[in-house]
């Protein structure tokens, strides 16, 4: 257990489930419990808040144990921010008293302000009324500001998107990336939509049937041939790269990463700005030369590091960019034909064409 | 038929809302606690004390009167409570009354708030919790306010059934005026006496009263299932 790290150990049965979760991950950012729905993200996040108990658990949060084998810290004595799948506000009480509702009524409120919460996320003009008369995603952002006003150490957000529709999703979005970016406060978000995780986490928690699998950064996840992310039709690598520069001329931006630049058709960035790029593994295709004429902008040298078999007759291959593959990593999906027609085998050095990268989002201020 | 009813006939209507008022209170403050504890417990006993509480629902009204007779009496638990000042009984005394009619009252007060603090559900006292709010200022500030409609139901209906009980008072209480003589009791009495004109005037004013309570609850639960909609 160090001290900068949420470190959780939860062994027992809920009902007829058996939860076995331990993993540690750093306190701070934001780490996505993924996995199929029924594989126990739920559980572990209502055991980190203490509304469900398991004799054998143990949790800590940043030094500071919250459960132990004598110890268990009733809910209510624990600082976290829950924000549930449903935005449950209080019907009886105005938005503004929802918001209060546990923010501290002491002097010294804390470092959560609750004009700052109300800028963040908007809602200055619902404060006077009923949770009643809110549209979905209006609710959810009032639950998420009442969450961020009782002054949390960790906030849990279990599915916070999943009741909402696509448009009132991309509408709150942009509001947890600003979370992200102006608050130093470490979150855990449930989610069962990969391109959710891969927009917002830093951290990633795979389950599966009340188990964890891997935990870790998220890139480092992504590039692990052995779990089942890379199984997926959706398989990509989620990579934090830094702005070089733009064109004005065509709006492409320069992005580095680790080992190589790629140009990017993008809104107006500043140099030096952090972004989020997400390849799908789909989209990166090799050649052994060179391409000379092509529409593909972004061609990088690239090693053949590593190779899984998929069972449609498709091979996914782990690259890596720069001298000897030592810089970032990349997925890339090829047929089986072409593994074999092209000789491709580990260690071999390829060019990479990267068809599409998307800017996911800001990772960070200009530094 | 003459007019002129006799003044002795609101004594009877001030002493049953007096014991009805004082029994709607009690049962309020004593049921709450049960009424939450049959809501929230996970208990294998709860349905066997919910249906204790249920009892009075089914039971003929004089065997719960006989027993209360019994227990109020000299000899009884009453009696003695009733020794601590000098008296000798409880049986026959408006104390009585109050004590048969929160026992025989009672379902009717436990099943609605139960009922409101069920349908709150786990998830508003989860949240308060995460929020900081200790298990005491949940229950003030979320369960209460979130029940209200319950405790208005259970307090009307307590009130109401209080006002219309009969067979437990008249075995507990008798018939003395101005200590014991509710409603129901009178209008029997003067029907006995063939006070025709007094017996009409209460039957007709229980009818009017029943009508009210009646339809206060239906625009409540109407009003309520509005605003949660």
């Amino acid at each position: 257990m160090s001290a900068g790290a949420v470190t959780v150990r939860f062994h027992g049965w809920l009902g007829r489930f058996e939860l076995d979760a331990r993993f540690e991950v750093p306190a701070h950012g934001v780490t996505a419990l993924f996995g199929p729905s029924g594989c126990g993200k739920t559980a572990v996040m209502r055991c980190i808040a203490g509304l469900n108990r398991l004799q054998d658990g143990f949790c800590a949060v940043a030094g500071d144990v919250w459960q132990d084998a004598r110890h268990f810290r009733p809910v209510h004595q624990r600082p976290i921010g829950y924000v549930f799948q449903e935005a449950s506000l209080f019907p009886h009480l105005s938005v503004r008293r929802n918001l209060l509702y546990g923010h501290p009524s002491t002097a010294d409120a804390g470092t959560i302000r609750f004009d700052e919460v109300v800028e963040l996320l908007g809602i200055g003009r619902l404060l006077e009324r009923s949770p009643r008369n809110l549209s979905g995603g209006e609710r959810q952002r009032v639950a998420i500001g009442r969450a961020l006003l009782s002054q949390p150490r960790l906030l849990l957000m279990d599915e916070p998107l999943s009741a909402l529709d696509q448009m009132t999703k991309e509408e709150i979005l942009p509001y947890l990336e600003r979370l992200h970016e102006t608050l130093a406060l470490p979150v855990f978000y449930i989610s069962h939509d990969m391109a959710e995780v891969e927009r917002l986490a830093d951290q990633l928690v795979l389950m599966r049937n009340g188990r964890v699998l891997a935990a870790g950064p998220i890139s480092r996840l992504q590039a692990d041939l052995s779990l089942p992310l890379v199984m997926s039709k959706d398989a990509a690598m989620s990579l934090d790269a830094t702005v070089v520069g733009q064109d004005p001329a065509d709006g492409l931006a320069t992005l580095a990463v680790d080992g190589g630049t790629f140009l990017v058709p993008s809104a107006p960035v500043k140099p030096g700005e952090r972004q989020r790029l997400r390849i799908l593994a789909d989209d990166v295709s090799l050649a052994r030369e060179r391409p000379s004429r092509s529409t593909i902008i972004n061609i990088l040298p690239a090693r053949i590091l590593n190779v899984s078999e998929t069972s449609d007759h498709r091979v996914t291959l782990l690259l890596g960019l720069g001298e000897q593959g030592a810089g970032a990593r990349l997925l890339s999906r090829v047929t089986q034909r072409s593994w074999t027609l092209l000789d491709l085998k580990p260690g071999l050095d390829v060019y990479a064409q990267i068809k599409g990268v998307a800017l996911v989002r800001r990772t960070g201020p200009v530094v | 038929m003459s007019l002129n009813v006799s003044g002795e006939i609101w004594q009877p209507v001030r002493l049953t809302i007096e014991l009805a008022s004082i029994t709607t209170v009690i049962l309020l403050v004593v049921g709450t606690p049960i009424a939450w504890w049959l809501a929230r417990s996970k208990s294998r006993w709860k349905e066997a004390v919910a249906t204790l509480v249920a009892i009075p629902l089914v039971l003929p009204p004089t065997v719960l009167g006989f027993y209360l007779l019994v227990a109020l009496g000299p000899s009884g638990p009453g009696g003695m409570l009733a020794a601590l000042w000098g008296a000798r009984t409880l049986a026959f005394t408006f104390s009585g009354l109050v004590i048969g009619s929160v026992l025989f009252s009672m379902p009717f007060v436990v099943q609605p708030i139960r009922n409101a603090f069920e349908a709150i559900g786990d998830r508003p006292l989860e949240v308060a919790a995460t929020l900081r709010a200790s298990p005491w200022r949940t229950f003030w500030t979320i369960a209460v306010p979130l029940a209200s409609p319950g405790f208005l139901t259970g307090a009307i209906l307590g009130f109401a059934h209080t006002v219309g009980e009969f067979g437990v008072v008249l075995m507990i209480g008798g018939n003395i005026p101005g200590k014991t003589r509710v409603l129901s009791v009178a209008i029997y009495d003067y029907v006995e006496t063939s006070q025709w004109t007094e017996a009409s005037v209460l039957a007709l004013g229980m009818i009017v009263f029943s009508f009210c309570v009646i339809l206060a609850m239906t625009l409540i639960e109407k009003r309520f299932a509005r605003l949660a909609a």
